[in-house]
Protein backbone atom coordinates (compact mmCIF):
# COMPACT_ATOMS: atom_id res chain seq x y z
CA UNK A 1 0.00 0.00 0.00
CA UNK A 2 3.12 2.54 0.78
CA UNK A 3 3.90 1.80 -2.61
CA UNK A 4 1.09 3.74 -4.24
CA UNK A 5 0.84 7.19 -5.22
CA UNK A 6 -1.07 8.82 -2.64
CA UNK A 7 -1.60 12.88 -2.02
CA UNK A 8 -2.07 12.43 1.66
CA UNK A 9 0.43 10.91 4.08
CA UNK A 10 -0.11 6.95 4.73
CA UNK A 11 0.72 5.49 7.81
CA UNK A 12 0.17 1.74 8.19
CA UNK A 13 -0.34 -0.13 11.92
CA UNK A 14 0.42 -3.66 12.20
CA UNK A 15 -0.90 -5.15 14.95
CA UNK A 16 -1.24 -9.28 15.38
CA UNK A 17 -4.64 -8.76 17.61
CA UNK A 18 -6.66 -6.49 19.65
CA UNK A 19 -6.50 -4.24 21.96
CA UNK A 20 -3.60 -1.94 20.71
CA UNK A 21 -1.61 -1.48 23.62
CA UNK A 22 -3.04 1.30 25.71
CA UNK A 23 0.10 3.35 26.72
CA UNK A 24 1.10 5.06 23.16
CA UNK A 25 0.15 7.98 21.20
CA UNK A 26 -1.60 7.49 17.75
CA UNK A 27 -2.38 9.27 15.17
CA UNK A 28 -6.57 9.11 14.62
CA UNK A 29 -7.17 5.38 12.76
CA UNK A 30 -9.07 5.51 9.30
CA UNK A 31 -9.60 1.95 8.22
CA UNK A 32 -9.60 -1.15 9.87
CA UNK A 33 -8.75 -4.58 7.73
CA UNK A 34 -8.78 -7.41 9.45
CA UNK A 35 -7.26 -10.46 7.76
CA UNK A 36 -8.08 -13.48 8.22
CA UNK A 37 -6.49 -16.78 6.59
CA UNK A 38 -8.98 -19.30 5.70
CA UNK A 39 -5.57 -21.78 6.57
CA UNK A 40 -5.97 -20.89 9.96
CA UNK A 41 -8.86 -21.31 12.25
CA UNK A 42 -6.94 -19.74 14.73
CA UNK A 43 -6.60 -16.60 12.25
CA UNK A 44 -10.47 -16.80 12.66
CA UNK A 45 -10.60 -17.04 16.15
CA UNK A 46 -8.37 -14.45 16.59
CA UNK A 47 -10.20 -12.07 14.55
CA UNK A 48 -13.43 -12.52 16.23
CA UNK A 49 -12.21 -11.45 19.61
CA UNK A 50 -10.65 -8.56 18.44
CA UNK A 51 -13.86 -7.43 17.17
CA UNK A 52 -15.13 -7.26 20.87
CA UNK A 53 -12.87 -4.28 21.09
CA UNK A 54 -13.69 -2.11 18.45
CA UNK A 55 -16.07 0.64 18.86
CA UNK A 56 -19.13 0.68 17.37
CA UNK A 57 -18.57 3.76 15.14
CA UNK A 58 -16.06 1.95 12.92
CA UNK A 59 -18.51 0.06 12.09
CA UNK A 60 -20.05 2.67 9.69
CA UNK A 61 -17.66 1.65 6.92
CA UNK A 62 -14.25 2.23 8.61
CA UNK A 63 -14.48 -1.92 8.99
CA UNK A 64 -13.20 -3.81 6.17
CA UNK A 65 -12.08 -7.93 6.12
CA UNK A 66 -9.93 -9.42 3.55
CA UNK A 67 -10.09 -12.92 3.22
CA UNK A 68 -6.53 -14.70 1.99
CA UNK A 69 -5.71 -18.36 0.76
CA UNK A 70 -9.16 -19.49 -0.68
CA UNK A 71 -6.80 -19.96 -3.88
CA UNK A 72 -5.52 -23.14 -1.92
CA UNK A 73 -8.88 -24.69 -1.53
CA UNK A 74 -7.19 -28.29 0.14
CA UNK A 75 -5.57 -25.78 2.90
CA UNK A 76 -8.16 -24.16 3.82
CA UNK A 77 -9.75 -25.18 7.13
CA UNK A 78 -11.91 -22.11 7.49
CA UNK A 79 -14.96 -22.11 5.32
CA UNK A 80 -15.75 -19.22 2.98
CA UNK A 81 -19.25 -19.37 4.29
CA UNK A 82 -17.93 -18.65 7.63
CA UNK A 83 -15.90 -15.69 6.68
CA UNK A 84 -19.21 -14.16 4.59
CA UNK A 85 -21.21 -14.57 7.44
CA UNK A 86 -18.94 -13.15 9.46
CA UNK A 87 -18.58 -10.01 7.27
CA UNK A 88 -22.41 -9.75 7.24
CA UNK A 89 -22.93 -9.76 10.70
CA UNK A 90 -20.52 -6.93 11.42
CA UNK A 91 -22.34 -4.99 7.97
CA UNK A 92 -18.73 -4.73 6.63
CA UNK A 93 -17.02 -5.27 3.10
CA UNK A 94 -15.04 -8.72 2.97
CA UNK A 95 -12.75 -8.67 0.20
CA UNK A 96 -10.91 -11.56 -1.00
CA UNK A 97 -7.18 -11.78 -2.02
CA UNK A 98 -4.56 -14.42 -1.93
CA UNK A 99 -1.78 -12.14 -0.36
CA UNK A 100 1.03 -14.40 -1.61
CA UNK A 101 0.36 -13.42 -5.35
CA UNK A 102 1.96 -10.45 -6.07
CA UNK A 103 -0.37 -9.46 -8.77
CA UNK A 104 -3.28 -9.67 -6.23
CA UNK A 105 -1.81 -7.74 -4.19
CA UNK A 106 -1.05 -4.88 -6.36
CA UNK A 107 -4.96 -4.73 -7.18
CA UNK A 108 -5.95 -5.15 -3.87
CA UNK A 109 -3.36 -2.42 -2.25
CA UNK A 110 -4.51 0.16 -4.80
CA UNK A 111 -7.89 -0.76 -3.91
CA UNK A 112 -7.69 -0.59 0.04
CA UNK A 113 -5.83 3.11 -0.89
CA UNK A 114 -8.77 4.12 -2.78
CA UNK A 115 -10.77 2.95 0.15
CA UNK A 116 -8.78 4.63 3.11
CA UNK A 117 -8.48 7.93 1.21
CA UNK A 118 -12.26 7.95 1.41
CA UNK A 119 -12.35 6.87 4.74
CA UNK A 120 -10.58 9.80 5.67
CA UNK A 121 -12.40 12.17 4.26
CA UNK A 122 -9.98 12.79 1.69
CA UNK A 123 -12.07 12.67 -1.13
CA UNK A 124 -14.60 15.43 -1.71
CA UNK A 125 -18.33 14.33 -2.21
CA UNK A 126 -18.05 10.99 -0.71
CA UNK A 127 -18.08 9.81 2.19
CA UNK A 128 -17.16 6.57 4.34
CA UNK A 129 -21.05 5.70 4.96
CA UNK A 130 -21.08 6.06 1.41
CA UNK A 131 -19.21 3.62 0.11
CA UNK A 132 -20.17 1.27 2.43
CA UNK A 133 -23.82 1.37 1.03
CA UNK A 134 -22.45 1.51 -2.25
CA UNK A 135 -20.62 -1.48 -1.81
CA UNK A 136 -23.61 -3.15 0.15
CA UNK A 137 -25.62 -2.88 -3.08
CA UNK A 138 -23.18 -4.96 -4.89
CA UNK A 139 -24.39 -8.12 -2.68
CA UNK A 140 -26.43 -10.93 -3.79
CA UNK A 141 -29.54 -10.74 -2.09
CA UNK A 142 -29.83 -14.23 -1.19
CA UNK A 143 -27.07 -13.47 1.38
CA UNK A 144 -29.44 -11.91 3.42
CA UNK A 145 -30.52 -14.79 4.19
CA UNK A 146 -27.63 -16.29 5.93
CA UNK B 1 27.46 -60.59 -26.16
CA UNK B 2 30.93 -59.35 -27.12
CA UNK B 3 32.98 -62.00 -26.46
CA UNK B 4 35.92 -63.15 -28.16
CA UNK B 5 35.97 -67.26 -28.85
CA UNK B 6 39.67 -67.56 -28.36
CA UNK B 7 39.69 -66.02 -25.04
CA UNK B 8 36.56 -68.47 -23.45
CA UNK B 9 39.84 -71.09 -22.75
CA UNK B 10 40.62 -68.65 -19.84
CA UNK B 11 37.10 -67.99 -18.72
CA UNK B 12 36.87 -71.11 -16.70
CA UNK B 13 35.15 -69.04 -13.87
CA UNK B 14 32.41 -66.74 -15.26
CA UNK B 15 30.72 -64.41 -13.83
CA UNK B 16 27.70 -66.16 -11.63
CA UNK B 17 24.28 -65.18 -13.34
CA UNK B 18 22.82 -64.14 -10.10
CA UNK B 19 25.85 -61.85 -9.35
CA UNK B 20 25.77 -60.33 -12.71
CA UNK B 21 22.02 -59.66 -12.42
CA UNK B 22 23.06 -58.16 -8.97
CA UNK B 23 25.85 -55.66 -11.15
CA UNK B 24 23.14 -55.00 -13.33
CA UNK B 25 20.35 -54.08 -10.81
CA UNK B 26 22.81 -51.93 -8.58
CA UNK B 27 24.26 -49.63 -11.72
CA UNK B 28 20.97 -49.50 -12.80
CA UNK B 29 19.91 -47.96 -9.72
CA UNK B 30 22.64 -45.00 -10.39
CA UNK B 31 21.33 -41.81 -12.01
CA UNK B 32 23.35 -40.90 -15.15
CA UNK B 33 24.53 -37.62 -13.51
CA UNK B 34 26.52 -39.54 -10.60
CA UNK B 35 27.47 -42.58 -12.79
CA UNK B 36 31.03 -41.01 -13.27
CA UNK B 37 31.76 -39.65 -9.56
CA UNK B 38 29.76 -43.32 -8.13
CA UNK B 39 32.24 -45.37 -10.27
CA UNK B 40 35.00 -43.28 -9.55
CA UNK B 41 34.29 -43.87 -5.88
CA UNK B 42 33.78 -47.93 -6.14
CA UNK B 43 37.72 -47.32 -7.85
CA UNK B 44 37.31 -50.85 -9.18
CA UNK B 45 37.34 -49.92 -12.66
CA UNK B 46 40.26 -48.04 -13.76
CA UNK B 47 40.18 -44.76 -15.47
CA UNK B 48 41.35 -46.31 -19.25
CA UNK B 49 38.63 -48.80 -18.12
CA UNK B 50 35.87 -46.50 -18.05
CA UNK B 51 37.15 -44.54 -21.32
CA UNK B 52 36.64 -47.44 -22.85
CA UNK B 53 32.53 -47.34 -22.38
CA UNK B 54 29.83 -44.55 -23.84
CA UNK B 55 28.54 -42.96 -21.14
CA UNK B 56 26.40 -40.69 -23.58
CA UNK B 57 24.14 -43.95 -25.03
CA UNK B 58 21.02 -45.04 -23.63
CA UNK B 59 20.75 -45.88 -20.19
CA UNK B 60 20.38 -50.01 -20.64
CA UNK B 61 22.77 -50.03 -23.25
CA UNK B 62 25.89 -48.12 -21.03
CA UNK B 63 24.85 -50.65 -17.81
CA UNK B 64 25.11 -53.59 -20.05
CA UNK B 65 28.45 -52.49 -21.22
CA UNK B 66 29.36 -51.52 -17.55
CA UNK B 67 28.32 -55.18 -16.36
CA UNK B 68 30.13 -57.12 -19.30
CA UNK B 69 33.13 -54.67 -18.29
CA UNK B 70 32.81 -56.53 -14.80
CA UNK B 71 32.78 -59.41 -16.17
CA UNK B 72 35.56 -59.31 -17.97
CA UNK B 73 37.40 -57.80 -14.54
CA UNK B 74 36.26 -60.52 -12.70
CA UNK B 75 34.54 -58.98 -10.46
CA UNK B 76 33.34 -60.44 -7.53
CA UNK B 77 30.23 -60.54 -5.31
CA UNK B 78 31.67 -58.58 -3.13
CA UNK B 79 32.66 -55.89 -5.33
CA UNK B 80 28.76 -55.22 -6.03
CA UNK B 81 28.12 -55.36 -2.50
CA UNK B 82 31.06 -52.98 -2.13
CA UNK B 83 29.42 -50.94 -5.04
CA UNK B 84 26.06 -51.17 -2.91
CA UNK B 85 27.74 -49.79 -0.38
CA UNK B 86 28.97 -46.25 -2.10
CA UNK B 87 24.82 -45.87 -3.73
CA UNK B 88 23.83 -46.02 -0.29
CA UNK B 89 26.14 -44.01 1.37
CA UNK B 90 25.24 -41.34 -1.54
CA UNK B 91 21.60 -41.94 -1.02
CA UNK B 92 21.47 -42.36 2.64
CA UNK B 93 18.23 -40.52 2.75
CA UNK B 94 16.38 -42.90 0.85
CA UNK B 95 16.08 -45.37 4.13
CA UNK B 96 14.82 -44.84 7.48
CA UNK B 97 17.81 -45.05 9.90
CA UNK B 98 17.38 -46.01 13.79
CA UNK B 99 19.75 -45.32 16.27
CA UNK B 100 20.69 -48.25 18.91
CA UNK B 101 23.34 -47.71 21.82
CA UNK B 102 25.44 -49.56 22.92
CA UNK B 103 27.06 -49.92 26.99
CA UNK B 104 29.51 -51.78 28.95
CA UNK B 105 29.48 -53.10 32.41
CA UNK B 106 30.44 -50.24 34.84
CA UNK B 107 34.66 -50.57 35.41
CA UNK B 108 35.08 -52.80 32.50
CA UNK B 109 38.38 -51.95 30.81
CA UNK B 110 38.26 -50.46 27.70
CA UNK B 111 41.03 -52.05 25.59
CA UNK B 112 42.20 -49.98 21.91
CA UNK B 113 39.84 -50.53 19.49
CA UNK B 114 41.16 -52.65 16.24
CA UNK B 115 38.42 -52.21 13.57
CA UNK B 116 40.20 -55.13 11.70
CA UNK B 117 39.73 -57.34 15.01
CA UNK B 118 35.86 -55.39 14.95
CA UNK B 119 35.33 -56.49 11.39
CA UNK B 120 36.34 -60.10 11.49
CA UNK B 121 34.91 -60.73 15.20
CA UNK B 122 31.39 -59.42 13.70
CA UNK B 123 31.40 -61.56 10.81
CA UNK B 124 32.15 -64.60 12.28
CA UNK B 125 29.56 -64.18 14.65
CA UNK B 126 26.93 -63.42 11.81
CA UNK B 127 28.55 -66.32 9.63
CA UNK B 128 28.78 -68.96 12.81
CA UNK B 129 24.67 -68.42 13.37
CA UNK B 130 23.58 -67.63 9.70
CA UNK B 131 25.46 -70.03 6.96
CA UNK B 132 24.28 -68.12 4.42
CA UNK B 133 25.22 -64.53 5.00
CA UNK B 134 27.02 -62.08 2.78
CA UNK B 135 29.14 -59.48 5.20
CA UNK B 136 30.76 -56.65 3.35
CA UNK B 137 32.58 -53.54 4.71
CA UNK B 138 33.66 -49.60 4.22
CA UNK B 139 35.49 -47.58 6.26
CA UNK B 140 34.80 -43.62 5.87
CA UNK B 141 36.18 -40.36 8.07
CA UNK B 142 35.55 -40.12 11.74
CA UNK B 143 36.78 -43.69 12.63
CA UNK B 144 33.36 -44.92 10.87
CA UNK B 145 32.29 -47.90 9.51
CA UNK B 146 29.51 -49.00 7.20
CA UNK B 147 28.40 -52.87 6.90
CA UNK B 148 25.97 -53.74 4.46
CA UNK B 149 24.55 -57.33 5.55
CA UNK B 150 22.50 -59.68 3.13
CA UNK B 151 20.46 -61.85 5.15
CA UNK B 152 19.65 -65.88 4.25
CA UNK B 153 18.88 -68.80 6.12
CA UNK B 154 20.27 -72.16 6.53
CA UNK B 155 18.89 -73.45 3.36
CA UNK B 156 18.25 -70.15 0.95
CA UNK B 157 21.01 -67.91 -0.37
CA UNK B 158 21.25 -64.38 1.10
CA UNK B 159 18.87 -62.14 -0.33
CA UNK B 160 21.08 -59.31 -1.89
CA UNK B 161 17.91 -56.97 -2.65
CA UNK B 162 16.97 -56.44 0.60
CA UNK B 163 20.17 -55.67 2.79
CA UNK B 164 20.89 -54.06 6.18
CA UNK B 165 22.90 -51.43 6.78
CA UNK B 166 24.87 -50.55 9.79
CA UNK B 167 26.90 -47.05 10.19
CA UNK B 168 29.11 -47.95 12.95
CA UNK B 169 31.37 -44.96 15.17
CA UNK B 170 33.91 -46.66 16.65
CA UNK B 171 34.93 -43.91 19.12
CA UNK B 172 31.60 -43.51 20.41
CA UNK B 173 28.40 -46.62 21.14
CA UNK B 174 26.79 -44.86 19.01
CA UNK B 175 25.40 -47.48 15.89
CA UNK B 176 22.96 -46.03 12.73
CA UNK B 177 20.92 -49.01 11.17
CA UNK B 178 18.70 -49.08 8.43
CA UNK B 179 15.54 -50.81 9.19
CA UNK B 180 14.94 -53.80 7.58
CA UNK B 181 11.74 -55.64 7.28
CA UNK B 182 13.54 -58.85 8.78
CA UNK B 183 12.78 -57.92 12.54
CA UNK B 184 13.62 -61.48 13.26
CA UNK B 185 17.61 -60.87 12.35
CA UNK B 186 17.63 -57.91 14.72
CA UNK B 187 18.62 -59.65 17.73
CA UNK B 188 21.33 -61.55 15.98
CA UNK B 189 22.87 -58.48 14.68
CA UNK B 190 22.61 -56.70 18.29
CA UNK B 191 24.54 -59.46 20.02
CA UNK B 192 26.82 -59.60 16.76
CA UNK B 193 27.80 -55.73 17.17
CA UNK B 194 27.72 -55.61 20.83
CA UNK B 195 30.24 -58.55 21.26
CA UNK B 196 32.72 -57.26 18.31
CA UNK B 197 33.03 -54.27 19.85
CA UNK B 198 33.54 -55.31 23.28
CA UNK B 199 30.36 -54.49 24.69
CA UNK B 200 27.82 -55.76 26.94
CA UNK B 201 24.70 -54.19 25.99
CA UNK B 202 22.55 -52.55 22.63
CA UNK B 203 19.86 -50.83 23.44
CA UNK B 204 17.16 -49.19 20.33
CA UNK B 205 16.96 -45.10 21.05
CA UNK B 206 13.76 -43.45 20.65
CA UNK B 207 15.07 -41.70 17.29
CA UNK B 208 14.26 -42.54 13.74
CA UNK B 209 14.78 -40.52 11.20
CA UNK B 210 16.32 -40.69 7.06
CA UNK B 211 18.47 -37.79 7.57
CA UNK B 212 21.48 -39.66 8.99
CA UNK B 213 23.75 -36.28 9.36
CA UNK B 214 20.82 -35.18 11.70
CA UNK B 215 20.82 -38.20 13.58
CA UNK B 216 24.46 -37.60 14.12
CA UNK B 217 23.99 -34.36 15.34
CA UNK B 218 21.55 -34.73 18.01
CA UNK B 219 23.51 -38.29 19.60
CA UNK B 220 26.70 -36.74 19.36
CA UNK B 221 25.45 -33.13 20.80
CA UNK B 222 26.82 -31.16 17.78
CA UNK B 223 23.91 -29.72 16.43
CA UNK B 224 24.87 -26.56 18.34
CA UNK B 225 26.98 -25.66 15.80
CA UNK B 226 26.77 -24.49 12.56
CA UNK B 227 26.13 -27.73 10.66
CA UNK B 228 25.61 -29.22 7.51
CA UNK B 229 21.67 -29.73 6.90
CA UNK B 230 20.64 -31.67 3.57
CA UNK B 231 18.71 -28.22 2.39
CA UNK B 232 19.88 -25.01 3.71
CA UNK B 233 16.65 -23.67 4.95
CA UNK B 234 16.07 -19.84 5.58
CA UNK B 235 14.35 -18.84 8.65
CA UNK B 236 11.05 -17.96 9.02
CA UNK B 237 11.33 -13.92 8.38
CA UNK B 238 8.81 -11.37 6.60
CA UNK B 239 8.71 -11.17 3.16
CA UNK B 240 10.10 -7.96 2.34
CA UNK B 241 7.79 -7.33 -0.53
CA UNK B 242 10.03 -4.64 -2.07
CA UNK B 243 9.82 -2.26 1.06
CA UNK B 244 11.89 -3.43 4.20
CA UNK B 245 8.83 -3.91 6.48
CA UNK B 246 11.03 -3.09 9.27
CA UNK B 247 12.98 -0.18 8.41
CA UNK B 248 9.91 1.83 6.95
CA UNK B 249 8.90 4.53 9.32
CA UNK B 250 5.32 4.63 8.15
CA UNK B 251 4.64 0.88 8.86
CA UNK B 252 4.18 0.91 12.80
CA UNK B 253 4.62 -2.58 14.62
CA UNK B 254 1.53 -2.27 17.03
CA UNK B 255 2.83 -5.57 19.16
CA UNK B 256 6.78 -4.78 18.84
CA UNK B 257 6.98 -5.53 23.16
CA UNK B 258 5.59 -8.97 22.17
CA UNK B 259 7.20 -9.86 18.80
CA UNK B 260 10.34 -9.17 20.50
CA UNK B 261 9.81 -11.17 23.54
CA UNK B 262 8.93 -14.37 21.06
CA UNK B 263 12.11 -13.63 19.35
CA UNK B 264 13.77 -13.39 22.67
CA UNK B 265 12.48 -16.65 23.69
CA UNK B 266 12.56 -19.24 20.62
CA UNK B 267 16.31 -18.12 20.14
CA UNK B 268 16.75 -18.66 23.82
CA UNK B 269 15.13 -22.49 23.20
CA UNK B 270 16.38 -22.93 19.84
CA UNK B 271 19.35 -21.69 19.08
CA UNK B 272 20.66 -19.51 16.09
CA UNK B 273 22.17 -22.45 14.23
CA UNK B 274 20.05 -24.49 12.04
CA UNK B 275 18.17 -27.42 13.43
CA UNK B 276 18.72 -31.17 13.01
CA UNK B 277 16.39 -31.98 10.47
CA UNK B 278 13.55 -34.88 11.65
CA UNK B 279 10.56 -35.42 9.34
CA UNK B 280 8.53 -36.96 12.34
CA UNK B 281 7.66 -36.90 16.15
CA UNK B 282 5.39 -39.23 17.52
CA UNK B 283 3.54 -39.39 21.00
CA UNK B 284 1.88 -42.25 22.60
CA UNK B 285 -0.31 -41.06 25.02
CA UNK B 286 -2.17 -43.91 27.74
CA UNK B 287 -3.11 -40.97 30.17
CA UNK B 288 -6.39 -40.48 31.77
CA UNK B 289 -9.28 -37.95 30.51
CA UNK B 290 -9.01 -34.59 32.36
CA UNK B 291 -11.72 -31.85 31.91
CA UNK B 292 -12.60 -28.61 33.14
CA UNK B 293 -15.85 -28.84 32.52
CA UNK B 294 -18.89 -30.93 34.12
CA UNK B 295 -18.10 -34.73 34.16
CA UNK B 296 -19.25 -36.27 31.42
CA UNK B 297 -18.81 -40.20 29.68
CA UNK B 298 -15.15 -39.74 29.24
CA UNK B 299 -14.01 -38.40 32.32
CA UNK B 300 -15.46 -41.08 34.62
CA UNK B 301 -13.51 -43.73 32.45
CA UNK B 302 -11.04 -45.50 35.35
CA UNK B 303 -8.61 -46.40 32.64
CA UNK B 304 -6.43 -44.42 30.77
CA UNK B 305 -7.44 -43.55 26.83
CA UNK B 306 -4.66 -44.34 24.33
CA UNK B 307 -4.46 -42.10 21.77
CA UNK B 308 -1.28 -41.48 19.44
CA UNK B 309 -0.48 -37.80 18.20
CA UNK B 310 1.83 -37.31 15.50
CA UNK B 311 3.45 -34.47 14.08
CA UNK B 312 5.14 -34.37 10.72
CA UNK B 313 7.02 -31.88 8.49
CA UNK B 314 9.85 -32.21 5.43
CA UNK B 315 11.78 -30.65 8.83
CA UNK B 316 10.08 -30.83 11.90
CA UNK B 317 12.07 -28.54 14.26
CA UNK B 318 12.48 -25.79 11.98
CA UNK B 319 8.82 -26.09 11.49
CA UNK B 320 8.44 -25.90 15.02
CA UNK B 321 10.93 -22.62 15.63
CA UNK B 322 8.90 -20.96 13.34
CA UNK B 323 5.40 -21.77 14.88
CA UNK B 324 6.04 -18.81 17.74
CA UNK B 325 7.21 -16.34 15.75
CA UNK B 326 4.29 -16.65 12.79
CA UNK B 327 1.53 -15.92 15.44
CA UNK B 328 0.36 -19.21 15.51
CA UNK B 329 1.52 -20.71 18.46
CA UNK B 330 2.61 -18.99 21.71
CA UNK B 331 5.82 -18.86 22.95
CA UNK B 332 7.42 -21.12 24.87
CA UNK B 333 6.35 -23.86 22.95
CA UNK B 334 5.09 -27.54 25.27
CA UNK B 335 8.67 -28.68 27.04
CA UNK B 336 7.67 -32.12 24.76
CA UNK B 337 8.42 -30.75 21.54
CA UNK B 338 11.26 -28.84 22.08
CA UNK B 339 13.27 -31.79 24.34
CA UNK B 340 13.41 -33.27 21.28
CA UNK B 341 17.25 -32.80 20.30
CA UNK B 342 18.28 -32.80 24.13
CA UNK B 343 16.61 -35.56 24.71
CA UNK B 344 17.53 -37.59 21.79
CA UNK B 345 13.99 -38.52 21.22
CA UNK B 346 11.27 -38.74 19.20
CA UNK B 347 9.34 -40.91 19.87
CA UNK B 348 7.40 -40.63 23.51
CA UNK B 349 5.10 -42.10 26.02
CA UNK B 350 3.40 -40.17 27.64
CA UNK B 351 1.84 -42.07 30.84
CA UNK B 352 -0.04 -40.36 33.98
CA UNK B 353 2.50 -40.14 36.77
Amino acid sequence: MLKEDCASELKVHLAKSLPLPSNVNRPRIDLIVFVVNLHSQHSLRNVEESLHHVDASFFLGKVSFLATGAGQESHCSVHRNTVVKLAHTYRSPLLFCDLEVEGFRTTMAQRLVRMLQICAGHVPGVSALNLLSLLRSTENPSLEDL
Amino acid sequence: MRRDPAGDVGRSQEMDETVAEFFRRTILKIPITEMMTVLKAWDFLSENHLQTVNFRQRKESLVQDLVLLCEEKRASLNDAALLDIIYTQFHRHQKVWDVFQMSRRPGEDIDLFDMEQFKSSFKKILQRALKNVTVSFRDTEENAVWIRIAWGTQYRKPNQYKPVYVVYYSQTPYAFVASSLLKSNLPLLGQALTVASKHHQIVKMDLRSRYLDSLKAIVFKQYNQNFETHNSTTPLQERSLGLDINMDSRIIHENRVEKERIQRVTQEIFGDYPQPRLEFAQYKLETKFKSDLNRGILAEREEPLRCLVKFSSPHLLEALKSLAPAGIADAPLSPLLTCIPNKGMNYFKIRDK
